[in-house]
Formats: structure tokens, sequence, C-alpha cells
């Protein structure tokens, strides 16, 4: 019996047990139980600084009835969804360009795309403030050219900016998943589709785009899910029309005090979040599958 | 040094008892027994996954045996760590540290002795003289070829002095020429420092060339050991028979068992007299198989005598490798043609396909095995 | 299909210069003699880089960012190392789950981390400080530093840990002499971006910091006051070359690790975006 002990000790599964006890337990402790204890809160109530730990769905209700909360999760749902988009639109072609027209200068190319985001992401979002704003860069110059007579005033404190800021800053967390996804990419299957008599978009639709899925779709869930939660850029560059949750649930934390409220919202937007990426990750293997192998 | 420093103790260095090894539901090694003589050059040979490296791992100490035990040294070496084990071993990969020049690597193992660095770069040098490696120390472990990798490698394992030395393959990737300059070197390299080599292989001309003894393994067991003449001439099964070398069988009867009238009814080839020694394994009367390398055959020309054992057959094919042809002859009576190799020596001429030949051969060449499905 | 060619080169062109505008502006308004951050613009001007030097709330902010960095690059990597080695050497229950759950939080937006975390320490009653900062950068680092050097234990060749055993080391020993050394690029790399993602981190610290805050936090608070502006403006600049000597290293050493280890580096970065 002690035999079986002691091999078990010096077995593969204990050393890799014991070896992954650490960053799990600080793992269980940091995430796991604020997870769950957020979860729970949900279903508490607060008044003032008294929090009451008696069962309600009070908040959910409230935060699925009430038109504000709902209007708001919409919009962020939406400014995700099209910001996502963009994104990922926007950057596949450079992915391509880099991938099959970047010859001996892929890693400069790669080095280059990656520079801009190495400033703070809060500089960043205010210096698109400064470009889109009214006496901003953008207005000056397209007044100066003569294309416009009046300033823009539907580029700031919106939705839209908060989109044109986030299409810029998840930039490279598309480009660069989308990238390796090309690059895996055999090139000789293309010239046999060429070989066989597809053009340049057929071999693209039929043989590029199925094959780089897997970094686009990975693109999309790293752009999609954590939109939902930024907070600055729509705090700095959306007005009231560009508001999301995330600000909502910040104030809910902070000012109004009502951390259960807080809770539910977030609790909603994350469910609704991983559902939406579910469906899509369920749609996008249909897809791939349709398209045949 | 003296080439043939012959042992002459016949000393056990390493013994194998029963050793069964199980991974999961696989059984790798289904009871292995064994004996291996000090300062031996003792090789595995087998066909992939016939367990032989399992049973390597296990005598270096990377896996602890199932059931069975193994004694090395006369020591039990169950539950003793590879680290704490006189033994080293010489990967198939080299495993030659690729962050490390080929001094620190060969070094390497010292270090825990702490000798000093005088002591060290000493041994260091002298290790690297044995395995024709001197004044590569500072040489970086990328800029090595593959023979180069594999004499640093031994130079690491030998500086330890282990009790057993224990090789994995170590010439399967070296091309062709390589392999067979590195085989012959292995062996003087082995005859010089006297240690105990138990050697790897599937190559069985490795093995045969290279060992003084070898253990033919096949699906976890081993079914043979001996050394290469008696396994070549006198294997114990068809199985191990067809594994070394190229032989013909034909299936015969045994008509009595044992003695000296021992006689075997060999199909085509006529009724034959053979020694008790001709049957590896002690067999009753009943059917048989036949076995006669090819060398053992021989083509007679047409200026030749008749001699005893001779047969009429057709050339089918021929091929020729240079110092040997090998022919493959339809004899009549017999459904498979017989391979026949002869010796390109000068003046003999290479018969063509078609022409009709005449087979003759030796009574004391035949095996006699036990009548087995391969 | 030249004609395609030379779309998309217009296009990737027309792109970079989208994905530079705003970082193009640092510069410009570093060195702009205006307190307004618009066009037209001014006369160039050192002063108000000079002026960086007498704000002492920002030096005190940018140390506490590089400690909470500093340190949470070291954690990160540590915890990392561990669940690496875990996951690419052995087999035990529950493999799969527990690493899915240790990268969870790639996948979740920073202000739920931020905001949960808040939570747990008010109900435990914790005091908020540089430290809580650092767990909850820490929580967030350890995936990408287990993404990086997952890939490097993976493709470690496991006979130079049996030669390194076979040979007498001791597990620890061989742990220090040969697989430390082995991945060793992939740590420095997990330590880089620990520290990058840190200094940068927003969200999480401003839930979790007390009275020391972190630069950007501090940045936080300066776009209030358009007269701190264009110092900000100096301090933006001044990080984009501090992140651009950084990004140097890290490229530096990923080239080191192609030679040691035989190893297509996209693949380790690409790694990052595999789950």
């Amino acid at each position: 019996m002690m035999d079986r002990v002691k091999n078990w000790f010096s077995s593969d599964s204990s050393r890799g047990l014991t070896l992954i006890g650490l960053p799990f337990s600080f793992s269980l402790l940091l995430l796991a139980a604020p997870m769950l204890l957020i979860f729970f809160l949900g279903f508490w109530t607060q008044d003032y600084l008294d929090l009451d730990r008696s069962f309600s769905l009070d908040n959910y209700i409230e935060a699925w009835s009430e038109p504000m909360y709902r209007d708001l999760m919409l919009r962020s749902l939406g400014i995700s969804a099209t910001v996502t988009l963009a994104t990922v639109m926007l950057a596949y072609p450079m992915a391509y360009f880099i991938s099959f027209h970047g010859g001996n200068r892929k890693a400069l190319w790669l080095f280059l795309v990656t520079i801009p985001f190495w400033t703070s992401y809060l500089l960043r979002v205010f210096l698109w403030k400064v470009i889109l704003g009214y006496n901003g860069v953008l207005n000056s110059a397209l007044d100066w050219l003569g294309v416009i007579e009046e300033p823009l005033t539907f580029i700031l404190y919106n939705a839209n900016a908060v989109i044109i800021t986030l299409t810029h800053a998840w930039a490279p967390f598309a480009i660069l998943p989308i990238y390796v996804a090309l690059e895996k990419i055999d090139r000789s299957y293309l010239e046999a589709a060429t070989d066989l008599g597809d053009g340049p978009l057929k071999s693209f639709l039929r043989i590029t785009l199925p094959l780089s899925m897997t970094g686009v779709v990975g693109a999309a869930l790293i752009i999609f899910i954590p939109t939902i939660g930024d907070y600055v850029t729509p705090k700095l560059v959306g007005g009231k029309d560009g508001l999301m949750i995330a600000n909502m649930i910040q104030v809910q934390f902070m000012k109004a005090n009502n951390a259960p409220l807080g809770a539910s919202l977030a609790v909603s937007a994350m469910g609704i979040v991983s559902m939406i990426s579910l469906v899509f990750l369920a749609l996008n293997r249909r897809w791939l599958r349709k398209r045949g192998s | 040094m003296t080439e043939k420093l012959k042992t002459d103790s016949k000393k056990t260095i390493v013994e194998l008892n029963g050793v069964v090894k199980h991974f999961g539901e696989i059984v790798a090694l289904d009871g292995v027994s064994a004996q291996i003589r000090e300062g031996e050059f003792f090789s595995l040979l087998g066909p992939s996954g016939c367990g032989k490296t399992t049973l390597l791992r296990l005598i270096a100490g990377f896996e602890q045996p199932t059931k069975g035990n193994i004694i090395i040294d006369g020591f039990q070496m169950h539950g003793v760590e590879a680290n704490e084990r006189p033994t080293n071993m010489v990967f198939q990969s080299y495993a030659i540290f690729p962050h490390l020049n080929v001094e620190e690597n060969v070094g390497y193992g010292l270090k825990r002795l702490n000798l000093g660095k005088d002591e060290t770069a000493r041994r260091v040098d002298e290790m690297l003289n044995l395995v024709d490696l001197d004044n590569y120390n500072k040489r970086p472990a990328h800029a090595l070829s593959g023979g180069q990798r594999q004499r640093v490698a031994l130079a690491r394992s030998l500086i330890m002095k282990p009790k057993v030395l224990l090789l994995d393959e170590p010439l399967s990737s070296l091309d062709k020429n390589l392999r067979e300059q590195m085989q012959v070197e292995l062996r003087h390299l082995q005859r010089n420092v006297g240690i105990t080599f138990i050697f790897v292989t599937h190559d069985q001309e490795e093995a045969l060339t290279m060992s003084d003894r070898t253990a033919v393994m096949f699906e976890g067991q081993i079914v043979q050991i001996a050394t290469p003449q008696e396994i070549y001439s006198r294997p114990k099964s068809k199985r191990v028979a067809s594994f070394i070398g190229v032989m013909n069988f034909i299936e015969g009867q045994l008509l009595k068992g044992g003695d000296q009238n021992t006689t075997v009814d060999a199909g085509i080839l006529g009724n034959v007299k053979v020694n008790p020694d001709q049957m590896p394994i002690p067999l009753i009367s009943g059917p048989v198989t036949i076995g006669i390398r090819p060398e053992m055959l021989t083509l007679l020309f047409e200026d030749q005598d008749r001699i005893e054992f001779e047969i009429s057959g057709v050339i089918l094919e021929s091929a020729y490798f240079g110092d040997m042809t090998y022919y493959t002859v339809q004899v009549k009576g017999l459904e498979s043609p017989l391979t026949i190799s002869m010796r390109n020596t000068a003046g003999r001429r290479v018969l063509e396909d078609g022409e009709s030949a005449r087979v003759g051969w030796g009574a004391e060449s035949l095996v006699i095995l036990k009548k087995s499905e391969l | 299909m030249n004609s395609n060619k030379n779309t998309l080169k217009v296009f990737a062109y027309s792109y970079l210069i989208f994905l530079y505008a705003p970082v193009l502006l640092l510069p410009i308004f570093a060195f702009n003699d205006s307190t307004i951050i618009s066009f037209p613009l001014n006369s160039f001007t050192f002063k108000w880089f000079a002026g960086l030097t007498q704000e002492t709330y920002l030096q005190e902010s940018l140390k506490n960012s590089l400690f909470v960095a500093i340190s949470t690059s070291i954690l990160s990597t540590c915890l990392g190392i561990l669940a690496s080695r875990a996951s690419a050497r052995y087999e035990f229950f529950g493999k799969k789950s527990i690493l899915s759950f240790l990268i969870l939080p790639l996948f979740l937006p920073e202000i739920i981390i931020g905001v949960a975390l808040l939570v747990v320490l008010m109900q435990l009653g914790l005091p908020l400080s540089l430290w809580t900062v650092i767990l909850g950068h820490t929580l967030v680092c350890t995936p990408f530093s287990i993404a990086i050097l997952n890939s490097a234990f993976a493709n470690m060749d496991m006979s130079l840990e049996e030669a390194s055993l076979d040979l007498g080391e001791t597990r620890f020993g061989t742990f220090k002499r040969v697989i430390l050394p082995m991945v060793s690029p992939g740590l420095i790399a997990s330590l880089l971006i620990g520290f990058t993602i840190s200094l940068d981190e927003f969200i999480i610290a401003f839930f979790l910091t007390g009275t020391e805050t972190t630069l950007p936090v501090y940045i936080w608070g300066q776009l209030r006051f358009p007269a701190k502006l264009p110092g900000v403006m100096a301090l933006g600049f001044l990080m984009l070359l501090l992140s651009l000597i950084l990004l140097l290293l890290v490229e530096f050493f990923r080239r080191r690790m192609n030679r040691i280890t035989e190893d297509q580096a996209n693949v380790q970065f690409g790694n990052l975006f595999k789950t």
C-alpha cells in the first residue's frame, strides 16, 4: 500500500498537479471566487450602504426590463458587433497584403503595424478626440482642402466616434491572428487551384478564405467579447449617445451605490456576449463544413 | 591498445528477471529475462515496437518495471532513479545540450563531483582524444555535424565511467558510409574502454557486425540470445531466421527425432540426414520448416561434376550487387523460388534469365525449424 | 493579377496612415508651443518635456507604475512557468479544464475583472493599494505568459532532460542547468509582455488603486485639465520611445529563440491567438 502511495507521488500525474497547483489556486482565488461573488451579488439588493443578502430577482428584472438599460445593452452589442466587423474587414486585406505580397519585408511590415500601439491607450483615445473634434485635425484638413464649409459634427461625441476609435485600437489584434492563419496556408494549394482553372477571386473564396477562418474567428472573438466592456473610449469620445454598458456598470458600483444592479448588468452582458459567441462559433463551423473540405 | 581484449570474466553485470512493462493497456514487455556479461558488446535487436527501447529505458531507470526486477552490478534497481544508477545512455537524437559547447557538454556530469577546474579539463581532454575530437572544446553545439554530435554524446557518457553504456539506435540517423565507419569505431572504442555496451538497433546487419552476443526481440519478448554466428546459422524460429538476412524455407517432415539418425524429408530435396545441432530447438517427428541460407545454395556450371545433393531449375531473375549476385531460381516441385547468392569471383560468369540451372547444397547447411505461421 | 496587387498596396499604405494618425500627433503637439491641442501650430519648444521634471505627482505615479509592472511581470512569469511546464510535460486529471480556466482572463472584459476583484476585496475588508493592482494585473498577464511559455516548453526535447538526469543531475539541477536556459528567450518575452501590459493597463488599476496611483490613472486625471495636456503629450511621446526600445529587445530575443531551439517563432506568437 505504501508502495503505491510512494509510486503515485513520483508519478507524472502528481508532479503535474503540484506544479499547476499554485497558478490554479491563484486563479481560483482571484478569478473564480470574485466571479461567483459577482454572480450572486446580482441576486441581492443594496440600499445605500446596506447589503441585503436575501435572494431577489429585482435587479435582473430591472436590468432586462428598464428601457434605459435595454437600450444601453443593445447599443453596446451593436457597437461591439460593428467594431468587430469593421476591424476584421479592414485587417484582413492588410494581413493578406503582408502575407502574400510582403516578400522579404514581412517582419518589417508587422513591426510597423504594431508600433502605433505601443503608446498609452488612453492617449490614443484622447488623440482621436483631437482628430475628430469640431476644431480638430480632420475638420481643419478638410476645410483647408476645401472639401467642406462647415465642420463635421457627426464624428465626435457619439457612437460613431466610439466605433472609429475602437476599430483603430483593435487593429493589431485582428491583423496578427489573421496573418498567422494566412501564413500557414500552403501556397501550393493555390497553385493547384489556378492550375485547375480557378481565377484569383475564386481561388481566394474557395481556398484562402476558408483556410484562414481560424484566424478570423480568433480575431473576432478577441475583439467582440472585451469590447462590450470597454470603458475608456465611450467615456472620452462617446458623449451622451455613445456611452456603453461598462460606463453604467461603473456608475452603479461607484456613485449610485447599487453594486447588485451593477453586478446584474455585468452578468447579463457577459451572458449575452457568450451566447452570441457560441452561436457564432457554431454557425462558422457549419459554414466551413458546407464549403467542403 | 590491444585489439582483441577478450573478456575472461563471465561476471554478470546486468541481470533481467521476468521484466514486464505495461503502459496502460499496452504490454510493451512480456516477461524478459537475460544475463549480460561484463565487458560484452550486447545488442538488442528487433523490429520497431518490439520493446527493445523500452527495455533499454528500464535499465537506464527512466521507467520502472511493472513486474520483475533488474539487477545491475549486483544491486537491485527497484525504485532507484536514473540519476543514481551506474549506467549512462547515448540517446537516439544524441541530446546534445544546444546552449552549451563541446567541453561543457562533455563535462556536464562531472560538475556535481566538484573535481575542480583543472581535473575536469584534463578528463574532458582525455575523452575528446578518445573519440577523436581533440581541440573541439569550444565548438558550440549547433556547429557540430551528426557524426560529431554522436562522438560528443559518447564522450559525455563515457567520462562518467559507467558500469554499463546504453546506446539507443545511435547510428540510425547517419548516412550509410558514416554508419559503417562508426560501427567499426564503436567496436574499437568498446574494446579499448572495456565497458559493457548494450546497443539497441533494428538493423540486423549492424547487430551482427558489432556484437559479442545479440538478443532478438519480437513483441516484448526475447526469443533468442546468442552470438551472431549462432543466430545466423542456427536461428531458433522461422521468424528469427527471416529477420536476420535472407532465408529460403521448404516445408518438410521430420522422420526421426533427436539422435544421430535424424532424417528429414525435405520435399523436392529428398531425404537428408542431419545432425542434432542443426535443430536449434528440440522437435518431435512431424511437419517442420527447413531453412537454408542463399549462400549455402550454389549454382553449378556445366563443367562441374554432379554432386550428391543437386536439383535442376530455371533462373527467373538476377540482381547484381557488385561483389555478389543474387539469383531467383524456380525449382520444379517447389512452389516458391529459391534465392541463391553467388560470389562474383574472377572468371565466373553471371547466369542469364531463362537459363536452366543446377542448384546444389550440402546437408549440413539445413536448419530444421518448428513449423509455424510467420 | 498586378492590378489586384496594386490596389492592395494602396490599401495597405492608406491603412498604415490610418493606424499612425493619432500617434503622429504626439510628437507634433509635444513640441508645439501652445497650451491648446489643436491646429494651427506655433513654434517648436522643449519646454513641455522640461516641465515634466517638475511634476512630482507624475514621477510618483511613474515609480508606482514601474513597481507594479515589474512585480506583475515577475509574478505572472513565475505562474506561467509552473503552468506551462505542467501543461507541456505532464498528463493529469482535469488538465484541459484547468488550463482553459487559467487562460479565461484573456476573454473577459477588464471591467468585469476589475469590478469583481473590487467587490471581493471590499467584502474581505482588505485595503486597496499597489499590491491589489499587482494581483489584478497578474491575473490578466498570466494567460499571456502561459501562451508564450507553453510553446517554449512543448518544443523542448524531452531527451535533453533525460540526458541530464542520466548524467547524474537532480531534477532541480536539471531545471536550472538545462530547462531554464533553453526556455530563457520565452522567459524574457514573457517578462517583457507582462511588463508592457501592466504599464499601460488602466481599468483594473482604476478600480483597484488606493491612494497611490499608477501612470495611466494619473494620465486619466490629467485629461480633464487643458493646461496639463501638452505635458501629457510629451509624456506620451517619451513612453512611445521607451516601448519601442522594449519592442526591439523582444525582437532580439525572439531571433535568438529561433537559433537555439530551431523553431518558428511565428508559431509561438501565433499560439498567443490560438486557444
